[in-house]
């Protein structure tokens, strides 16, 4: 009963409360109290996360799991990382104390700590975010495919959308009139509308379904009338 | 302790100086002709908020472009303030040698002389457009104060001042029972949590109601399925939130019946995860999944991990996973960015049946492009109701459903409001249409 009826509880209270301090000024250290308990538990699962790193990694090297050399360089990372962090090793003097260590720069590109930050997870980082324009190329390829009448007016609204934001858009269609009566035909006029009127008016309806979406979803949550992230008696 | 007196004695007399230049009209230069004081300055407190702001008003001050405003201090501002006076006075005095008897001392006459110096305890707090159709300003974020704030205007022009504007009492802030700018919201919400508490006593009471097939979601035990026959795992990605996102929680309820289907199938199913609050959580609704299908012993808590909060790190563990693993069922349920295409694609490549839902509409495109199946925004919400099947749930759904009815009411009568206001010469339906927007908005 304990490990149903108090999680409940605790939802139920501490929904409550941010809804009610969310409305009213007089409550609003309630949701705050609210906000810090939640808080330092993501503190505590902080410490909890970065154990289960530790012990997942290391656990696959001692038994020579598929893809041990991975959690090597994973495990070497992570303690490196963390030790130039915690014990800030080589951080930039600070000129106003320079006789304590600990009040140096550890950020800094002149220390361990933000090399490793500027010249290694920057950069990856960098390429794995590059690797989108490939994929976007490779999922365009197959979403455009004119297999039906849906995909061919997906296929002739990209393309008029990806003219008209480009240079194309005013060498193909640049001699219409600004102002004449053919000008709603402008590749870069096109695109524009579609984009605004078109796409807009099916984004906000996609919207407003997820906020009611989300309303009921919290309200399910804090009555307490869904509950399938607990575990049974 | 010495530097810190040092700084705060600094502080103060800075303070102190800069304080006294303002209050002197600046008239040196030819062209610098101070130009006349704020009239009318009067301070009130803003209603229908948290006793933080007061808004300012005054008449005029003629041709001056700008208009330097000040406050007095607060309760906590005052004490600093008097602190800060206190040590510079004894740590000159000891500094000249007296004893701590006489520093003390010092300190308190300082204090005193402190309360009988006006123009101390001011506290400059921003510049306000003197020009046309700006007579106004709305102090924000104040402290609090018992007993108010009193606030004072000095007009510049070309870097010349004028006198200072006084108000002529202190204001007092008042916290108000709501915030009266929250009201129209509140109100929605009470309207639609009435609805769904209706529908929801109505589907438990009378009827529940049916739902129409959501294909993505009939077609979790297929990949599962398809899983376990080919022997390799599942995936399930629950987005890379936390757990204050209710995406985060969504995909969770989606997870719950997941792992109900793998653990009946005995496939195995991995969650790896880029916040520990989300570990926690998917480890209690996986381990609970297993209790519920009575097969606890398959419940294996390692499968469940956390790799890092950084957003292409957790790309790269994943996508490096599927590639390795090559899973046969990729589930990605909660909130997404720029990684819901990297995942969806890489899956695609090694031929995973692909199942997502998100209520970022600005994924769902690539979603809809790379997945076999896709829960769009508010379906995604609803998978669990959905898939539990319950009519308290399902009443929920149409309580939800019965607010977009509402929605969609208030968007026609809008817009024929507005069509009308374009006409119509009186400019009453254009107001109501305002009025209408103002409420909402």
């Amino acid at each position: 009963m304990l490990k149903r009826t108090i999680p409940l509880l605790i939802t139920a209270l501490a929904g409550a409360i941010l809804i009610v301090a969310y409305f009213s000024p007089a409550t609003t250290n309630w949701g705050e109290v609210v906000t810090d308990w939640m808080n330092t538990l993501a503190a505590v699962a902080f410490i909890l996360g970065g154990g289960n790193l530790l012990f997942v990694n290391l656990e696959k090297i001692s038994s020579r799991r598929a893809g041990w050399a991975y959690a090597a360089v994973t495990l070497l990372a992570f303690v490196v990382t963390l030790t130039f962090g915690i014990f800030k090793i080589g951080a930039v003097p600070n000129p106003q104390f320079p006789a304590t260590p600990w009040a140096g720069d550890y950020e800094s590109v002149r220390a361990p700590f933000g090399w490793v930050y500027e010249y290694v997870l920057s950069p990856l980082t960098a390429t794995m975010f590059a690797m989108l324009a490939f994929y976007v190329a490779s999922a365009a390829f197959r979403a455009f495919r004119a297999k039906n009448i849906e995909a061919i007016l997906l296929l002739g609204t990209a393309f008029v959308i990806l003219l008209g934001r480009t240079a194309a858009a005013g060498i193909l269609t640049g001699w219409i009139p600004v102002d004449g009566p053919f000008a709603i035909l402008r590749l870069d006029t096109l695109a524009v509308n579609i984009m605004q009127y078109v796409s807009t008016a099916g984004t906000r309806a996609v919207m407003m379904g997820i906020a009611l979406g989300i309303a009921a979803t919290s309200l399910r949550l804090i009555l307490g009338l869904d509950r399938s992230y607990l575990v049974s008696d | 302790m010495a530097r810190l007196i040092h700084s705060s004695s600094l502080a103060y007399a800075f303070g102190f100086l800069a304080t006294m230049l303002w209050q002197t009209p600046r008239t040196q230069g030819a062209m610098e002709v101070a130009p006349p004081p704020v009239i009318q300055l009067t301070a009130a407190d803003k209603p229908g908020d948290d006793g933080r702001a007061i808004v300012l008003h005054w008449a005029s001050a003629e041709g001056a472009p700008q208009i330097l405003l000040s406050r007095t201090l607060g309760d906590e501002e005052n004490t600093s303030l008097v602190r800060e006076i206190r040590i510079a006075a004894a740590a000159a005095a000891l500094a000249a040698g007296a004893t701590p008897e006489a520093a003390e001392q010092a300190a308190t006459d300082a204090e005193q002389a402190m309360s009988t110096n006006h123009e101390l305890g001011w506290k400059f707090i921003g510049v306000a457009s003197g020009t046309e159709g700006r007579l106004g300003f709305e102090v924000t974020d104040l402290p609090a104060a018992a007993n108010g704030f009193r606030f004072r205007a000095i007009a510049s022009r070309d870097g010349a001042q004028s006198a200072a504007t006084e108000t002529a009492a202190s204001v007092v802030t008042e916290i108000a029972p709501l915030f009266a700018s929250r009201i129209p919201l509140m109100v929605a919400v009470i309207v639609l949590t009435a609805l769904i508490g209706w529908s929801v006593w109505m589907a438990c009471r009378v009827r529940a109601p049916q739902l129409r097939k959501i294909a993505a979601l009939n077609a979790i035990d297929e990949a599962v399925g398809r899983a376990t026959e080919m022997g390799r795992s599942v995936l399930f990605v629950p987005g890379i939130q936390d757990m204050t996102d209710i995406q985060t929680v969504a995909g969770l309820t989606v997870l719950s019946r997941v792992a109900r289907t793998t653990a009946e199938y005995d496939a195995t199913l991995e969650v790896p995860t880029t916040r520990s609050l989300v570990m926690t959580a998917a480890r209690e609704t996986v381990q609970a999944a297993h209790f519920a299908v009575h097969r606890p012993e398959s419940y294996r808590a390692d499968l469940i991990n956390y790799v890092t909060d950084e957003q292409f790190g957790y790309v790269a563990y994943v996508a490096g996973k599927m590639v390795r693993e090559k899973p046969a069922a990729c589930f990605y349920m909660g909130a997404f960015y720029a990684e819901s295409l990297l995942f969806a694609e890489t899956g695609n490549s090694v031929g995973a049946i692909q199942i997502s839902g998100t209520a970022e509409p600005s994924q769902l495109p690539f979603f809809v492009a790379a997945c076999d199946y896709t829960l769009i925004g508010e379906e995604f919400f609803a998978a669990s109701a959905y898939l539990s099947g319950e009519p308290a749930q399902l009443g929920s759904i149409r309580g939800q459903d019965l607010g977009k009815l509402l929605a969609a009411a208030c968007i026609v009568i809008g817009t024929l409001l507005a069509t009308i206001g374009a006409f119509a010469p009186d400019g009453s339906a254009a107001s109501a249409a305002s009025w209408l927007v103002g409420a909402l908005g």
